[in-house]
């Protein structure tokens, strides 16, 4: 199948598109019809038809300063710009007379008099919007020159010719570490600061001063790009018409000849990039305008820390070795195979077909998880299958299944466009998601309103131009208990949508759920000693969600990862059914995935009870489907989850794992479980692109290789199934599907897939939500939500629209129970974890790119008070303690957390925050309570002694032993 | 796994299905751990319920009668 190409530069409309009643209008002289609203630079594209423009482009709102786009219309008088001008019925529009030209001459010329002519030598040479308009407006000359005798009056060279400074130059920014802000090249345009404002959300970057003083500027006096509160998003790079604003890659690699459509591989969102080559050299990523996850939007993650593929740690080899103490040995692909094919089929000989499973990678291709978990139904043998899905957000999947009948997402990100009332409850969409919170913000400058429901004071509680309306800062743990409140105060109230409720829901269900609610031992009032949040806070929240419009939730895994997390995901749709928001654009049900293929995991049967398409295991019907084409009976029974399976090592019944794409040892709770389950197996095969920390305990390595050098799919946040593109060969040899079909074949299973479309064919014909997708329609549409089939071959991206999906949506009830992970007199503090915008995870990707400058170490925030009544000053070594294990990290004083509260991040394995999280879970799926831990925090001198001995385990594990000659 | 823990996660299915209307909260509770617990998982909730069910929701007992004699009949 030949790669999706397109031109690097992408048709610039001028101005953003609208949407209104047509209008017709004539430009020189041809007829166009567009939506009241648009501006005549817009309209004149729409015809064919460009007229020359800097200020302006599509991403950002019209600006009208740089005055080149000017036009004459029949009847008005002057030049009017084109872009600030919106069009009329029947307006007459001249694009090119003298008199416009001889304007846009002499605009370009004051430019270009106060720029440096080094087009020839300058990075944006060929990709230069100031050196296109000039040569379209056709400027032969520049007059203007300094006066003699007078200083320099420009801003581009550093010295004049008695070399006398400047004292307009200013040198080159490059704190960033992804791109160069040079003010030499600036003309002032703007376009990066309103890119900042409108797109982005962070108003790091300024005009400074007036007139020709005026600078483009990032931050307050003394602050360069790094220092300012820019995150580094990129979106002004991507605006900058010039070089002034541009990225190292291509100051280093030279400009791009063609562009791959391919999606970033990072968080949920699943963004829609452009892979930027010249020749067979990767320069740049560029969010892809018709990305329908992103809009032409991107993060630091997406767009510039891709360079981890070609970072030294890259293992490109396999490697074996008989038993953990040893050094690795690196050795041929068949040897490895073998290798592995051996073990695991000795295990299963000695110790029975179940004792053997694999763990599916979140980070892979829906076509490479799908064939993991066929490895373990169809070659091994047993529903042994689970994916980090199960660590995050398998109570969506209980939760929403049990309410509405399917655990999907409701919504496409283009909802939040609609919304009036946003919940935002245990996620960090500015850190975790930071491309649908631009898109969010934009929505709250808007006017929408926003509730924050969360123990820390998220950035999206108060930052520039957004303000929450409230912020419900609850005691980790109580999530149920303040969201039945929420629902409490609604109908006691009388707020809830009956109508809804009556047509939509389960009548009987909602009877008994409203008796339940409506309990005075529910209200705010009764609630506030236990969750911290004030009842009147907690009131003006709820009947500001029931009454202020399409009110939407979007969570994340401050929902999931607890006890109760099935039950809190329950009652987010309780809240959603009772407020009828719940099938149509600007509402819904929106949980945040993790990461970039957490969503076409679960739906590819990486669940040890379901089979692709979230059908379970008992199901004869379901079995019958992949019995008769894959020739092979199917358990019926249940395999483990990835908690159980490391429960089954400890107890010797599990013996050997296959785990692609995940690093358990650092992501799982409990970090000392997970090393004695892993220790205690006698075949653990790691396939990643790093040796990662469990890979400290596998006896096979199987270089993996990166989602920039393989075809497949990956399934986001909002269902949409996105095609991931090859760019670059497999700098290891192959694509992890071929890897695994190489095991499974050592294993003696027959597979003779050639391209991962053959694999989605066959996900296509067994899984019934995916029967109409295949590779031809995805070229087609770019992308489909589904369920794609007869009823909505072109995918759906709303869900339960006419009705639920399973029928009539069920009101569950959900008494708070506390759990039992609780603070006291040993442990009197309650440490939450996260993530933060710059790293990824594990940190295994972002750890290794230059994103580090922003986060070289884990951190542990704690309030004034607790740090101050335990002599703790900002930035001293603290030991941070609980009954599962210590750590040692840096502590940040802050009061974005409660007083008893504590918070960090798990990105690096040298802190190993999981040390102390603990083995409780969610009652209905085994998803670890990250978010919940009690801790005592102390002084200390540094590195624990567990983290030395961590140390120096890792460091010998990782040996390998040259390869034999 | 350590009895303990087995008997903590049982009794967090329990105290969910309990809060719920009707009677059939052991029912519910024994679908779960059919749905979702692997054989061997049930197989130790079996011993453990054999060896006097040290630590168990009653609701928990009456849902592993309820799961043997499904797997007796099926």
């Amino acid at each position: 199948m030949k790669d999706f190409i397109i031109p690097v530069r992408e048709r610039d409309m001028g101005t953003p598109a609208r949407s209104g009643a047509p209008v017709t209008l004539t430009i020189d002289g041809v007829p166009v019809t567009v939506p009241e609203g648009t501006s005549v630079m817009r309209a004149a594209m729409e015809a064919g038809i460009q007229v020359p423009k800097l200020c302006a482009t599509d991403s950002v709102e019209a600006f009208g300063s740089c005055r080149l786009c000017v036009v004459e219309i029949a009847g008005r008088r002057g030049t009017p710009a084109s872009c600030t001008t919106p069009v009329a019925e029947g307006m007459e529009v001249r694009t090119g007379s003298d008199r416009v030209r001889k304007v846009r001459r002499g605009v370009m010329e004051l430019y270009i008099s106060d720029h440096p002519l080094d087009c020839l030598t300058c990075a944006a040479n060929g990709d230069c919007e100031l050196q296109d308009m000039a040569g379209m407006v056709g400027l032969r000359d520049v007059r203007y020159s300094a006066p003699e005798g007078a200083g320099l009056a420009n801003h581009f060279e550093a010295r004049d010719t008695s070399g006398a400074a400047n004292p307009e130059w200013l040198p080159k920014d490059d704190s960033n570490p992804y791109f160069t802000y040079d003010p030499s090249k600036c003309i002032v345009c703007s376009r990066c600061v309103r890119a900042c404002e409108e797109v982005q959300g962070t108003f790091a970057l300024t005009i400074e001063g007036r007139g020709f003083d005026s600078r483009v500027s990032a931050g307050g006096a003394g602050d360069d790009f790094l220092t300012s509160d820019c995150v580094s998003c990129g979106a002004c790079v991507q605006a900058c018409p010039t070089a002034t604003l541009q990225e190292k890659s291509v100051i280093e690699l030279g400009t791009p000849d063609r562009a791959v459509v391919t999606t970033c591989a990072y968080c949920g969102v699943g963004c829609s990039f452009k892979a930027e080559m010249n020749g067979d050299e990767l320069v740049r990523m560029v969010p892809y305008k018709h990305g329908k996850a992103n809009r032409g939007h991107s993060c630091v993650k997406g767009r510039f820390a891709y360079g981890y593929a070609h970072h030294q740690d890259r293992i490109l080899k396999p490697l074996i070795r008989e038993r953990i103490d040893q050094p690795w040995r690196e050795v041929e692909w068949d040897e490895a195979l073998s290798f592995a094919a051996a073990r695991l089929r000795g295990i299963q000989a000695r110790h029975g077909r179940k004792s053997v499973g694999v763990i599916t990678s979140s980070r892979c291709t829906n076509e490479e998880t799908y064939l993991v978990q066929k490895l373990a139904r169809a070659v091994f043998g047993n529903n042994n299958t689970d994916t980090c899905a199960r660590v995050c957000h398998s109570p969506t999947g209980y939760g929403l299944g049990q309410t509405f009948g399917t655990s999907a997402g409701t919504q496409d990100f283009d909802s939040v466009e609609q919304t009036d009332v946003v919940i935002v409850i245990g996620a960090n969409p500015t850190d975790g998601h930071p491309v649908f919170a631009s898109r969010l913000k934009k929505r709250l400058r808007a006017g929408a309103k926003l509730i924050v429901i969360d123990p820390r004071r998220i950035d999206l509680v108060k930052s520039p131009h957004v303000q929450a309306a409230n912020h419900l800062p609850l005691r980790p743990g109580t999530n149920v208990a303040v969201v039945s409140a929420m629902a409490h105060v609604i109908v006691t109230e009388g707020l809830m949508d009956e109508e809804f409720i009556r047509t939509r829901c389960d009548w009987d269900e909602f009877q008994h759920y409203a008796d339940f609610i409506s309990d005075p031992r529910h209200s705010p009032e009764a609630t506030e000693m236990l969750t911290g949040v004030p009842a009147t806070s907690l009131r003006e929240a709820a009947r500001l969600f029931a009454t202020g419009g399409n009110g939407a939730i979007y969570y994340g895994l401050g929902v999931t990862e607890h006890s109760q997390g099935s039950t809190t995901v329950m009652g987010i749709a309780n809240l959603a059914m009772l407020t009828g928001n719940i099938g149509r654009p600007g509402v819904g049900v929106n949980p945040l995935r993790g990461q970039n293929n957490v969503q076409g995991a679960c739906d590819m049967g990486s669940f040890p009870h379901e089979l692709p398409g979230y059908r379970h295991v008992k199901g004869a019907e379901a079995r019958a489907v992949y019995e008769q084409l894959w020739g092979v009976e199917i358990d019926p029974e249940p395999g483990l989850r990835i908690p159980n399976m490391l429960d089954a090592a400890v107890d010797g019944s599990f013996k050997g794992l296959y785990c692609q794409g995940e690093d358990i040892l650092q992501s799982d709770p409990d970090t000392k479980h997970v090393a004695a389950g892993l220790a205690a197996m006698d075949c653990v095969i790691v396939h990643d692109l790093f040796l990662n920390e469990t890979a400290n305990y596998a006896h096979v390595f199987l270089p993996g290789s990166t989602f920039l050098e393989k075809d497949g799919t990956f399934t986001n946040a909002e269902r949409r199934i996105n095609r991931v593109r090859r760019v670059i060969p497999p700098r290891n040899g192959y694509a992890d599907w071929e890897i695994t079909q190489m095991l499974a074949k050592a294993m003696g299973a027959d597979w003779g897939y050639t391209h991962p479309a053959q694999i989605m064919e066959e996900i296509a014909l067994t899984t019934p939500s995916f029967a109409g997708v295949d590779y031809a329609l995805l070229e087609e549409k770019g992308s489909v939500q589904w369920p794609v089939n007869d009823a909505s071959p072109e995918g759906t991206p709303l869900m339960h629209v006419e009705g639920f999906v399973r029928g009539k949506g069920r009101f569950i009830v959900t008494e708070y129970v506390a759990t039992d992970e609780r603070s006291g007199p040993r442990f009197p503090l309650l440490l939450t974890t996260g993530r933060i915008l710059s790293q990824y995870n594990v940190g295994a990707q972002t750890r290794r790119t230059d994103n580090v400058i922003w986060h070289a170490e884990d951190v542990l925030e704690i309030h004034p008070h607790d740090a101050e009544v335990r002599g703790v000053a900002d930035g001293d070594w603290v030991r941070l303690a609980s009954r599962s294990g210590e750590t040692s990290l840096r502590a940040q004083i802050t009061d974005r957390v409660s007083p008893g509260v504590v918070y960090t991040t798990f990105h690096h394995p040298d802190t190993q925050a999981n040390v102390i999280t603990t083995d409780y879970s969610d009652w209905a799926t085994n998803c670890p309570e990250y978010k919940v831990t009690a801790v005592q925090v102390s002084l200390s001198n540094g590195p624990s002694e567990w983290q030395e001995d961590y140390a120096a385990q890792a460091a010998n594990a990782r040996r390998i032993l040259p390869a034999a000659e | 796994m350590s009895p303990e823990k087995m008997v903590r996660m049982a009794n967090q299915i329990a105290i969910f299905f309990k809060t719920q209307p009707g009677d059939d909260a052991a029912e519910k509770i024994a679908q779960h751990l059919s749905d979702f617990w692997e054989p061997r998982m049930r197989d130790q909730l079996h011993a453990h319920v054999d060896a006097g069910g040290a630590g168990l929701d009653p609701l928990v007992i009456a849902a592993d009668a309820r799961i043997r004699t499904t797997t007796a009949e099926g």
